[in-house]
């Protein structure tokens, strides 16, 4: 009974639905698959692993700012102090208690948190899941006095919050270790988990981007004064943007723990906030898909340009070997994204299976038709 | 007794370093309404510039801060041409971005350039030597820095109130597109504008290394950007404001800690708290006037 | 009893007078205008009235359906809109970035009952509450005809057709009093008697109240049941269109003759 039901389900759908139903399942599958041989280290070994669970938090992370600063169009420069809250929380409640012991030898841990260890990957869910409601009521206390403020002046309040956030943290000796962090973090997060989490976000922000409130955000980014006219809050629902934002970012920082192992409050400074804003516009403001398309590509872009840190030859020139001239390069690339395709990869567009289609098979006639042109112009 | 002078001269003259880069961060501001980011990593690179002419290739002092300040006051313009504008009829977010994206290449090219080891900033002259007052040990850069601050100062002002390029930074920064109109040259008066504000920084960062002799590729962050808040204090867009906030952020950072010492690991933080005060209860900071939007 | 009305409205900004001792009031399903040449504080008092900007004196008093008359001075606009005042501007004020429908159906959102979780949990009464406002805004847009363009960007449309679409966003609020700011600005004479039929069949179909601002006096004089005329921030005169027609303070502010 029940089969017959989706079959008829599946056959009531026009040919289109249909197909981007097939298209959908035959990518979710291809991807469940590649997630348990890479998981299981048959397609690649650890170094790639860790790299596609750095890909995976960066997009996790990048949803969270897209969403304040692409979609509410609230330039808010928090993310890296709402990572240290959500990193140190999932940090100090997955730790193992031996090592707790261990780390804190310049001053012993607060008692009340000194022999709480949630083990596995359930604790490990609690945890997060903890980092992220504690990030959430720390950007609900934030947002009160901040989010009164427009444009730079609310950008330059977040960083200082998230700054002091970082100050607070080198200091809370006896409950984050100060400036010597915490290290040997279980690495429980592997790909299922940030895979999971980023597949669980992303549907979570296109689910909210088609309700009611996605669309108050979106008006409050195009225009304030209108969209108070038509009865938005805009307290209310920056609030709203700026709590699930901090949410998010919480449990961001929380996989991020567990998958670099070791975090020190100098890993949370604003230079972490520039590296995923500036994902964020590369991929393009306001758009889901270019948060997750614009993470995988910076990052591995960033591991691939490792090369040109061990020096190089051009030839006739031979460029010696430079820690950080990956960084150069890829800055100056970010400055041209900047400074000439403004709108980034996306800009406010989604990826769909009709819009690849159409793309694709206009791509023959774009080509056809540059190839006409320059014989038009001869 | 002796310690409280001591502490009053601290902060003088750190308030007198934050007032001097607050200055490029209000003129920027009031012509562009934009926060330069990069206004902090100019700061590192004369920092950089002063380390590599006296100490690596042994110019004497005198004549390395004056290839100092030219070099600064190039790099300021430059990222202005480069990266500002290009898109100044972009959205203002836009040019917000473009000054991260700037602040960032500059502290991976530095870290690339000179290396992310620590480097000693050089000595210039005796200013780091103490002079003795009534039993109080004072460095002269207590006393230097202040004055040449002030001097700066008088003759920036001079400069806006009394030069024909002065009265063009004005007429830009109260109405950006009537002053286009009359025929001001924009080009030219944001040049100058990121012009006098690099000289400045580079003035301030001159003097912040007899200081704090550090120089490490995000050693202008931090000052960077507690001198933006310094002119938020002082109301944005105004020198003397830039000026004034400087001096009190430098003076309540230092004396806070004089006063209840188990503060000092927070010293940071003091100044966004400031901030964020000023923001809620005088959003327009001591001297600034109001702006409100037109629907 | 008067849906809206003013007592003594003054709206300053530093020393500039705009606004000066605004007393008006609209009665149920009357269609009011205000006139007055450029600057003479027409929207300003529109500002004052939807609370973008708060009065620097006197009082702003809305009834809100029940008989009570409520003083909304200087309230939040989002708080005027849900009370069931809805506006247009001046200077068109769509959300750019988003399609036709999506503007509409954004309008819709302060009628919501549904709490952000439900709404997230797509929870059956959510799925009912966002058909129903598809259904809402379509009708609306049908109104406006602009069906077809449902799914195009708002700043692709023609200026006539962008007036229109912020007309039908107000009216998605459910709004019991509507605020025209310059409905027929830069319309053709079609277009501009088009909207004259328009305004009018809201008022009979909606049962709506209505206040604009308007230059076209061939629209303000064929619809209005009562005008007011501002000149420098203060009202001159205020009647039937036959009484403000003839009213030498009123032709002396238009043709610019010096008042003896």
């Amino acid at each position: 009974m029940e089969k017959r039901q989706i079959k008829g389900f599946v056959a009531n759908l026009n040919p289109k639905k249909r197909r981007n139903l097939l298209l959908s399942s035959i990518s979710i599958t291809a991807l469940l698959l590649f997630l348990y041989f890479s998981n299981e280290g048959i397609l690649m070994g650890s170094y790639g692993v860790r790299v596609l669970n750095l890909c995976a938090v960066y997009a996790v992370l990048t949803l969270s700012m897209n969403l304040i600063n692409g979609f509410t169009g609230q330039f808010s420069l928090g993310t890296a102090g709402f990572m240290a809250v959500g990193a140190y929380t999932t940090a100090l409640l997955i730790l193992p208690v031996e090592i707790k012991e261990k780390i804190f030898y310049l001053e012993p841990m607060v008692p009340w948190l000194k022999d709480v260890h949630w083990a596995g990957n359930l604790g490990f869910l609690g945890a997060l899941l903890t980092a992220g409601v504690l990030t959430a009521f720390i950007a609900f206390l934030i947002g009160f006095p901040v989010l009164r403020l427009k444009g730079d002046y609310l950008a330059i309040a977040t960083l200082g919050f998230s700054e002091i956030i970082r100050v607070i943290f080198t200091n809370m000796q006896n409950l984050t270790n100060g400036s010597t962090g915490i290290k040997s973090i279980p690495p429980i997060a592997n790909m299922w988990w940030t895979f999971g989490v980023m597949a669980f976000f992303t549907i979570f922000m296109v689910r909210l981007m088609k309700t009611s409130y996605g669309r108050a955000f979106k008006s409050i980014r195009d225009d304030e004064v209108a969209a108070e006219s038509m009865g938005i809050s805009l307290f209310r629902h920056k609030m709203l943007s700026f709590v699930l934002s901090g949410f998010i970012a919480g449990v961001g920082g929380g996989l991020m723990a567990s998958v670099v192992g070791a975090i020190t409050p100098i890993f949370f400074r604003f230079i972490l906030t520039y590296d995923i804003l500036l994902i964020v516009v590369l991929g393009g403001m306001g758009s889901i898909t270019g948060s997750i398309v614009g993470a995988f590509l910076i990052t591995i872009a960033k591991e691939w340009l490792r090369w040109l840190d061990g020096g190089f030859s051009l030839g006739f020139v031979r460029i010696p070997a430079i820690a950080g001239m990956r960084m150069v390069v890829f800055s100056v690339l970010l400055m041209l994204v900047i400074l000439f395709y403004r709108r980034g990869l996306f800009g406010g567009r989604e990826f769909s299976f009709d819009w690849l289609i159409n793309s694709l098979s206009a791509l023959p006639k774009r080509v056809f038709s540059l190839f006409k042109k320059g014989g038009a112009a001869k | 007794m002796a310690l409280f002078w001591q502490n009053i001269a601290n902060g003088l003259t750190i308030g007198s370093l934050y007032a001097l880069v607050a200055i490029g961060y209000t003129m920027v501001y009031g012509i562009l309404r934009l926060i330069n980011f990069a206004h902090g990593d100019i700061f590192m690179m004369a920092m950089y510039f002063s380390f590599f002419a006296i100490t690596v290739f042994y110019i004497p002092w005198y004549i390395a801060i004056l290839l100092v300040l030219v070099a600064t006051v190039l790099l300021g313009v430059l990222i202005e041409k480069a990266a500002y504008a290009p898109i100044r009829s972009a959205p203002r977010i836009s040019l917000l971005i473009s000054s991260i994206g700037v602040s960032y290449l500059l502290e991976n090219l530095a870290t690339v350039v000179f290396t992310g080891v620590p480097r000693q900033f050089p000595k210039i002259g005796t200013l780091q030597d103490n002079i003795v007052i009534g039993g109080i040990n004072i460095q002269q850069l207590s006393f230097v820095t202040p004055v040449l601050m002030l001097l700066l100062v008088l003759a920036l002002m001079v400069l806006v109130d009394k030069t024909k390029a002065g009265m063009a930074m004005r007429a830009v920064s109260k109405d950006f597109e009537t002053a286009k109109l009359m025929g001001v040259n924009i080009n030219r008066t944001i040049a100058t504008t990121f012009a006098v504000g690099s000289l400045l920084a580079a003035v301030g960062a001159i003097m912040w290394g007899q200081k704090y002799p550090q120089i490490q590729p995000y050693v202008g962050v931090m000052p960077g950007l507690k001198c933006f808040i310094a002119a938020v204090i002082g109301g944005i867009g105004n020198i003397r404001g830039a000026v004034v906030g400087g001096l009190v952020l430098g003076m309540m950072e230092i004396m806070i800690v004089y006063i209840v010492p188990t503060l000092s690991g927070y010293k940071d933080a003091f100044a966004f708290i400031a901030l964020i005060l000023i923001l809620l209860f005088l959003p327009t900071g001591l001297f600034g006037e109001k702006i409100t939007d037109k629907v | 009893m008067s849906v809206l009305s003013t007592e003594n409205g003054v709206m300053r900004f530093g020393g500039v007078l705009a606004v000066d001792n605004l007393n008006i009031h609209v009665e149920e399903n009357e269609i009011v205008a205000i006139i007055g040449p450029n600057g003479a504080g027409k929207t300003t008092a529109f500002n004052m009235i939807t609370g973008v900007y708060r009065p620097t004196e006197g009082r702003v008093f809305l009834d809100c359906g029940n008989g009570e008359k409520q003083d909304i001075t200087g309230r939040r606009p989002d708080l005027i809109a849900a009370m069931g005042v809805a506006r247009t501007f001046q200077n068109i004020r769509l959300f750019k970035e988003q399609s036709v429908l999506d503007n509409v159906l954004l309008a819709n959102h302060v009628r919501l009952k549904n709490g952000f979780f439900s709404a997230m949990a797509h929870w059956p009464y959510y799925y009912k509450s966002e058909r129903e406002m598809r259904r809402r805004s379509f009708e609306l847009l049908e109104r406006v005809g602009l069906v077809e363009s449902a799914n195009e960007m708002a700043t692709s449309l023609p200026y006539g057709l962008q007036r229109r679409l912020e007309i039908a966003r107000a009216l998605a609020t459910q709004p019991r009093l509507l605020l025209l700011d310059e409905p027929a600005a830069g319309m053709n004479p079609k277009e501009t008697e088009d909207l004259t039929q328009f305004v009018a069949e809201l008022r009979k179909d909606l049962g709506l109240t209505i206040l604009l601002i308007e230059h076209h006096m061939q629209i303000v004089m064929d619809i209005s049941d009562r005008i007011y005329v501002l000149d420098y921030g203060k009202t001159i005169a205020e009647g039937t269109p036959k009484k403000v027609q003839d009213d030498p303070a009123v032709i002396a502010a238009y043709l610019g003759v010096d008042e003896e």
